[in-house]
């Protein structure tokens, strides 16, 4: 006997009563050791800036583990929460601050290549939206990641890659594009 | 060490059925025209990444919290309610030690925030946010006022079901939910878009139910509403979920 899972309902216009913290977008300290920044804009169908979004991110720590609450699994990383949320401003923009993940085991043996998990919660999203951070410095853990591969086209893989911005080592930059031209890819999970 | 060096293996999580999930792209709700992804939703196999999920909560919750009308000096206007139930997986499994976040209207349909231009009043008393730990048995307990309903620019003389917004972090990535909770026998639920966005079969999963044995008897109606998260797939019957799993 299965209980019935209960549906999701979009976070309205007003989830940013409900859902950030001070300290959501500080996955570590600004100037942590080895703190890298990932920002970026969330725009719409129409191109606009969507500025009330909420992202959230999930990754692991730099040596591959999770502080997580799975039963089995690997220690918590040490201080490292590996959860980062930010809500966008009145532009779309969002910045976190966190460590780079490291490689996490694949299927067969191999690895997926260092990633972050992003959630997007906003009003007209009726469930979230599922996407993946890439790190534009890993080609070849980029070339070998399962799921980088399965997808076919690589204009739409692309979106997934972060860029890394000039002049600013460890500052890279994810946009996301919920529809239309060059939109992100999102996933089923 | 780690799974992955132990040789253990994660489980993967069910894939939710078709009639649970309101689709993505519904244009009665006016929002989802240029927010909804045009492409489809990639399949992501559930590795590492996705069955772990952020231990969080202690120390960001005090009790006082749950408790939505004891904040400020005053006491918030409206009909004091309390809203419990508890969240499990499909297994029927508690969840417990998770994150619950809700944000909710005050009594007069007002929310406390610039972007609301509905001219109901705010609530000095009122803030309409709370947040509490699940516990060992999955349980959570909110003490607020009940919402009113309010109009929205959807379509014309649009108003939204009284609801509770409700946010649960879950044990793991793909537990994460963003739900809200709606009250019984609401007359605005057959012209509200967003509600009427969930599989007609899984509609009534949204209300929650009257209970005079949570309720306190000259203080406040109780209201019981639990929570079925996505739980470990049986992955004897799937072996599809194998491609992509950490070993």
């Amino acid at each position: 006997m299965r209980l019935a899972l209960t549906p999701s309902q979009t976070a309205g216009p007003f989830l940013a009563i409900g859902l950030p913290w001070a300290d959501g977008p500080y996955v570590v300290p600004e100037g942590a050791p080895g703190a890298i920044a990932i920002e970026g804009t969330v725009r719409d169908g129409a191109g606009a800036p969507v500025p009330d979004a909420l992202l959230e991110t999930w990754q692991a720590a730099p040596d591959g583990s999770f502080a997580h609450t799975a039963v089995h699994g690997g220690p918590r990383a040490s201080g490292f929460r590996g959860f980062g949320r930010c809500l966008t401003g009145s532009k779309g923009q969002f910045r976190f601050i966190t460590l780079r993940p490291g490689v996490v085991p694949g299927p067969d043996g191999g690895i997926q290549a260092p990633h972050v998990d992003a959630s997007v919660f906003a009003r007209g999203l009726l469930h979230r939206l599922v996407t993946r951070i890439y790190f534009p410095d890993e080609p070849a853990a980029n070339e070998n990641d399962p799921v980088l591969r399965s997808i076919a086209d690589p204009a739409r893989r692309a979106t997934l890659i972060a860029a890394a911005r000039d002049g600013r080592p460890g500052e890279f930059r994810f946009d996301i594009r919920l529809q239309g031209e060059r939109e992100t890819v999102f996933f089923d999970v | 060490m780690t799974a992955a060096s132990t040789g253990q293996r994660l489980p993967g999580y069910e894939r939710p059925p078709a009639g649970v999930h309101p689709p993505l792209d519904y244009p009665p709700y006016r929002s989802t025209i240029l927010r909804a992804p045009k492409q489809p939703l990639l399949p992501l196999p559930h590795g590492r990444t996705e069955v772990t999920g952020p231990l969080l909560g202690e120390g960001r919750v005090d009790p006082g919290d749950a408790d939505l009308t004891t904040r400020h000096a005053g006491e918030p206007i409206g009909e004091r309610i309390i809203v419990t139930g508890r969240v499990l997986d499909s297994g029927g499994r508690p969840v417990p030690g998770t994150l619950i976040e809700i944000w909710q209207a005050n009594g007069a349909g007002r929310y406390r925030l610039d972007v609301d231009s509905h001219p109901a009043p705010l609530d000095p008393n009122f803030d309409g946010a709370g947040r509490c730990l699940t516990d060992a048995e999955g349980r959570y307990r909110f003490v607020t006022i009940k919402p009113g309903a309010y109009p929205w620019g959807n379509h014309h003389n649009a108003w939204r079901p009284a609801h509770i917004h409700f946010s649960v972090l879950g044990r793991a990535f793909t537990q994460r939910l963003v739900t809200a909770m709606f009250f019984p026998g609401d007359p605005l639920f057959a012209q509200d878009p967003v509600f009427s966005s969930v599989p007609a079969a899984a509609r009534q999963r949204l209300i929650c139910r009257q209970d005079l044995g949570i309720t306190e008897p000259d203080w406040a109606l109780g209201y019981v509403w639990d929570i079925v998260l996505r739980g470990p797939a049986a992955t004897l019957f799937e072996p599809a979920e194998d491609e992509g799993e950490p070993r």
